[in-house]
């Protein structure tokens, strides 16, 4: 079974479209929405878990993305605000996949986004709400 | 006749800053010099060594005045932008506590609480120059009839402003795990159950009471960096417990000593006080210091030399054992293990780590040498040395 975690983001002209259910119905893959915001005459956003067998699971990103939907993994939503980090290391204890780790030779926290699964657990434990999910801007989670 | 080959002064060393003649190193220099060259050939050459530490620090917090509007108040409670102030002073004094939330913050009723904003943040917001909402009430009094009196200010429009910090710079700290089945949050951070990770919270050889373990030089009237500016040591800080078990280079095994340490607000830098949220615990203010330790003898040479590989803290259980006021030591690891990234406890490798920057401790430490190279930073000579171990 292949997981991956995405963001989708429709352009207003087609919210209108019933195209996540194609995930299903045509691909063979399994989802679950973890938030959501569509209106009409608006961009749109989706936090989508798609689960399956990888192939169908590229053939249906690559259906979204050719009816217009804005394909994105949730890593790629991560980021850190260099201005805001003080260096301190508390997120390298609970990062999993360590795509935030201390360099040993200058005790720098370094963020490595290609690593970053979208956990977010690094988002609460930051002392200084230095790590950032982009699309929490973007009004999805009011 | 002294026992030292070497002998200075706080006043040669300082009338050497002056002329620029003085040598300073970091802690971290020093290392290596005292290694090479030995304690005696290392105190001949170098004058100061400067230290630096950048962590949470929760016994935090300010003296502001606010001046007298017309008419004038009494305040008997204060608020900076909703966060309660202590106010059982002067009519326009109050004290504002780094760990203080702000009013109507859901604390941990939806647990882990966040804690986003708090004293600590209201004094890094001052500090940056931002506008805060000040509110104050008050019964009336007839010299001061005033009952309610509110207003937006920024650092520059208040008349005082100092950081006083009734305990920062613990000499050593705990190593948290959590051997529990359940995620903890802590004052040590977020702690995975099984000793999912274990957290440490010194800068270890930078760090300014490892270099001088038995307080021979550090006391009442230290000068100090401290949120970047220059400040002072005021005393010995609370909880001060120079009598820890040590090793035989006298450096504590567990916490023991602190400061007592003030600032002018007016003159720091918000890159070195930021306001911190701990996860399921509260806010805190995380604080710059530096410390500069004259090299007075070969013992102090020698005494600043220390090495990672030579400072030892204790793996305590955050999860069950420290909550019940009985976190006794599951094993000894030196800064050197914590800084490799992880640590063997009962034969399991746990990975560490810390929650005081390295980076901006050496930035300071740097920054401190850089001021006195320069020549306006001379020493505080204390008039009183923090009370050391009992003579055994």
């Amino acid at each position: 079974m292949y997981k991956k975690m995405i963001v989708l983001r429709f352009p207003p002209e087609i919210t209108d479209q019933p195209l996540v259910c194609s995930l299903s119905r045509e691909h063979d893959l399994c989802f679950n929405i973890l938030k959501a915001k569509i209106l009409p005459g608006q961009e749109g956003i989706m936090v989508l878990e798609v689960s399956g067998i990888k192939k169908n699971v590229t053939a249906g990103l690559r259906y979204l993305r050719e009816h217009g939907v804005k394909v994105k993994s949730v890593s790629q939503e991560v980021r850190r605000k260099d201005d805001i980090c003080f260096q301190c290391g508390a997120c390298t204890a609970i990062c999993p996949t360590n795509a935030l780790y201390l360099d040993q030779e200058t005790f720098e926290v370094k963020f490595e986004p290609e690593l970053c699964k979208g956990c977010e657990f690094c988002i609460a434990i930051c002392p200084v709400r230095a790590m950032e999910l982009r699309f929490s801007h973007e009004k999805v989670l009011v | 006749m002294s026992k030292y080959k070497v002998n200075k002064t706080f006043q040669e060393i300082n009338a050497k800053i002056k002329s620029g003649k003085a040598v300073v190193v970091t802690a971290e220099e020093m290392i290596g010099i005292v290694k090479d060259e030995g304690p005696e050939k290392a105190a001949k050459k170098v004058d100061v060594v400067t230290t630096g530490t950048f962590s949470p620090m929760c016994s935090s917090g300010a003296f502001i005045n606010f001046g007298h509007s017309v008419p004038g108040i009494k305040a008997s409670r204060v608020w900076l932008n909703d966060v309660p102030c202590y106010a059982g002073i002067a009519a326009v004094d109050l004290y504002i506590g780094a760990t203080e939330p702000t009013e109507n913050d859901p604390l941990n009723i939806i647990y882990p609480g966040e804690f986003l904003y708090g004293g600590g943040h209201v004094i890094q917001d001052l500090v940056a120059g931002k506008p805060v909402r000040l509110r104050a009430e008050s019964y009336g009094t007839h010299c001061y009839p005033r009952k309610f009196y509110e207003k937006t200010v920024r650092l520059s429009d208040l008349p005082y402003a100092r950081l006083v910090n009734p305990r920062n710079v613990y000499q050593n700290y705990n190593c948290a795990v959590n051997l529990t089945k359940k995620t903890v949050y802590t004052y040590m951070g977020t702690l995975k159950p099984n000793a999912g990770n274990a957290n440490y919270c010194t800068a270890g050889q930078l760090s300014p009471l490892f270099n001088d373990p038995l307080y021979q030089t550090i006391g009442t009237g230290t000068r100090i960096f401290i949120g970047g500016a220059p400040g002072y040591v005021i005393c010995e800080g609370t909880q001060h417990n120079p009598n820890a078990s040590r090793t035989d280079r006298g450096i504590p095994r567990t916490p023991a000593g602190t400061l007592m340490v003030t600032g002018d607000m007016k003159q720091m830098n918000a890159r070195f006080l930021r306001g911190v949220s701990l996860l399921g615990y509260g806010c805190s203010l995380a604080v710059g210091i530096g410390v500069p330790i004259p090299v007075l003898n070969e013992e102090i040479a020698m005494r600043t030399g220390i090495s990672d590989e030579e400072i030892v803290t204790q793996v305590v259980d955050y999860g069950e054992g420290y909550p019940k006021g009985k976190g006794e030591s599951l094993a000894e690891v030196t800064y050197a293990q914590l800084r490799s990234g992880h640590i063997t406890l009962n034969g399991k490798k746990v990975k560490t780590a810390p929650l005081s920057s390295y980076v901006r401790a050496r930035e300071i430490a740097e920054t401190l040498k850089e001021w006195i190279n320069k020549g306006s930073f001379l020493l505080g000579e204390p008039q009183e040395l923090l009370p050391g171990p009992a003579e055994k």
